[in-house]
């Protein structure tokens, strides 16, 4: 009555899943690092005082974890009348939750360039603007770049909770299939395997361009 | 020509200059000396704009740096300034440091800029570095891209905030040759420096801070050899 062995149709069903985790996971990352950059300078140059609002609202995020931040926001623009799909509901759930700890990244990483650096830059004539372009982001990039790409592997395993507002990603796909082939250990091997395969490529590279940089150190 | 008039300058509720007179013409080389805290650093700070001032005024060439209507940024390209601390760009080589501010600054193409930042990296010695990464220069070589980063601009006048003070001995002195060799081409300087053989040999004035005031200002073999102030004596007799 029942296909218990994997077919070659319910690995392009994991895989389709993978999509949806790559896809929730990109705008997640996307927006939230804009976001991040934009609330990170914010940080490192207005007063701590004005921010404080930001500042609270962004440790909310930080705080409070992410599955009911999920089930909370989809319920809220439910009551608002938003007809947000959960997808889109998940993406700007997700994309704050990451401008969150995008933010304390930047914000670092900033601070970690040293202020008689931006001096010398600034007595040479340049202004606020290209000080920030030309010294402090390519220099504040090879100090936060490690957290970020943590940030960015540890968003796509988290996009995992998106499966509560019954989006079927990567993991809701093998709990589907484990349902149905009562073969749990061997459909979470190869969604695991898929995990890796998606976060590996990440993790290389933020390690090559890390070496790089320290090369010319 | 630079103008400091009664400048007043202070740090909550230190006051670290107490009205400071000083006039430097052009083609002067006015050495700066006297013990930590005495407010000399924070004079070029204040002359470059990096720092306000609480009262008096700076003028460079006629302009008042801290007046509102002041383009800080255009002014600052009349004013070189090189730090203690080398404050080396360590994500650009060498010739990339140098080029920055004429390109982004001066709007240069980068062929103008490479051209000219290789005869001032080439005037301070370091010509076959073009490529390196300041993090494989010794600090004398970061020194004197500083510099060379600093003259790409081509400033009317230099400030040297204790150029030497973060240098190993050995490295001094290819620094100081390179603020001599600057000095015999008429660059208008101001020297902030510890290196009173320098300040004697090179100079046309020198000038005593002490405790946020001038104490004395003259040529150096006033100061040096007949200073009037007691503080001025006291100092020099400290650091022989």
């Amino acid at each position: 009555m029942f296909d218990t062995a994997l077919s070659f149709n319910d690995l392009l069903f994991l895989l389709k899943g993978a999509g949806v985790t790559l896809s929730v996971t990109a705008f997640a990352v996307v927006g939230g690092t804009a976001l991040g950059l934009l609330f990170g300078v914010l940080r490192s140059h207005v007063s701590p005082w004005v921010m404080l609002p930001l500042t609270f609202v962004l440790d909310v995020f930080r705080s409070v974890p992410l599955l009911i931040q999920l089930i909370l926001a989809n319920a809220f623009q439910a009551i608002a009348g938003l007809q947000f799909s959960p997808f889109v509901t998940s993406c700007i759930v997700l994309a704050l939750y990451t401008s969150a700890y995008c933010t304390e990244i930047v914000r670092g990483a900033i601070e970690a360039v040293p202020p008689v650096t931006r001096r010398a830059a600034r007595s040479l004539g340049l202004t606020w603007g290209q000080d920030m372009t030309q010294i402090v982001f390519p220099m504040a990039l090879r100090v936060g770049l490690p957290s970020w790409i943590g940030l960015t592997l540890g968003v796509m395993k988290d996009s995992a909770l998106v499966l509560w507002l019954g989006i079927i990603e990567l993991l809701r796909a093998s709990q589907i299939l484990v349902t149905r082939l009562q073969e749990p250990m061997f459909i979470l091997l190869i969604a695991g395997a898929i995990y890796f395969a998606l976060s590996f490529p990440i993790a290389r590279l933020g390690g090559r361009l890390e070496k790089r940089w320290q090369e010319n150190d | 020509m630079i103008e400091i008039e009664n400048v007043h300058k202070s740090f909550g509720a230190l006051e670290v200059l107490k009205g400071i007179n000083l006039t430097v013409d052009k083609g002067e080389v006015v050495s700066v000396i006297g013990g930590s805290g005495s407010g000399k650093s924070t004079l070029l700070t204040c002359i470059n704009g990096l720092e306000p001032i609480n009262s008096g005024r700076i003028l460079v060439d006629g302009i008042e740096v801290h007046a509102k209507t002041t383009d800080l940024n255009k002014l600052r390209r009349k004013i070189g300034i090189v730090f203690q601390q080398f404050n080396a760009f360590p994500h650009l080589t060498v010739l990339e440091n140098v080029t920055l501010a004429p390109r982004k600054v001066k709007g240069l193409s980068r062929q103008e800029a490479e051209e000219i930042a290789v005869k001032h990296l080439t005037h301070v010695g370091l010509a076959e570095k073009l490529n390196v990464y300041p993090g494989r220069l010794s600090g004398g070589q970061q020194q004197r891209m500083a510099i060379a980063r600093a003259l790409a601009m081509s400033p009317d006048y230099m400030l040297f905030d204790e150029v030497t003070s973060a240098l190993d001995p050995q490295l001094v002195g290819e620094v100081l040759d390179t603020l001599k060799m600057l000095a015999d081409e008429g660059m208008t300087m101001i020297c902030v420096t510890h290196e009173m053989s320098f300040a004697r040999d090179v100079s046309n004035r020198v000038a005593f801070f002490h405790k946020g005031v001038m104490a004395e200002i003259g040529p150096p073999e006033q100061i040096f050899g007949n200073a009037q102030h007691e503080e001025t004596r006291k100092f020099l007799s400290s650091v022989r």
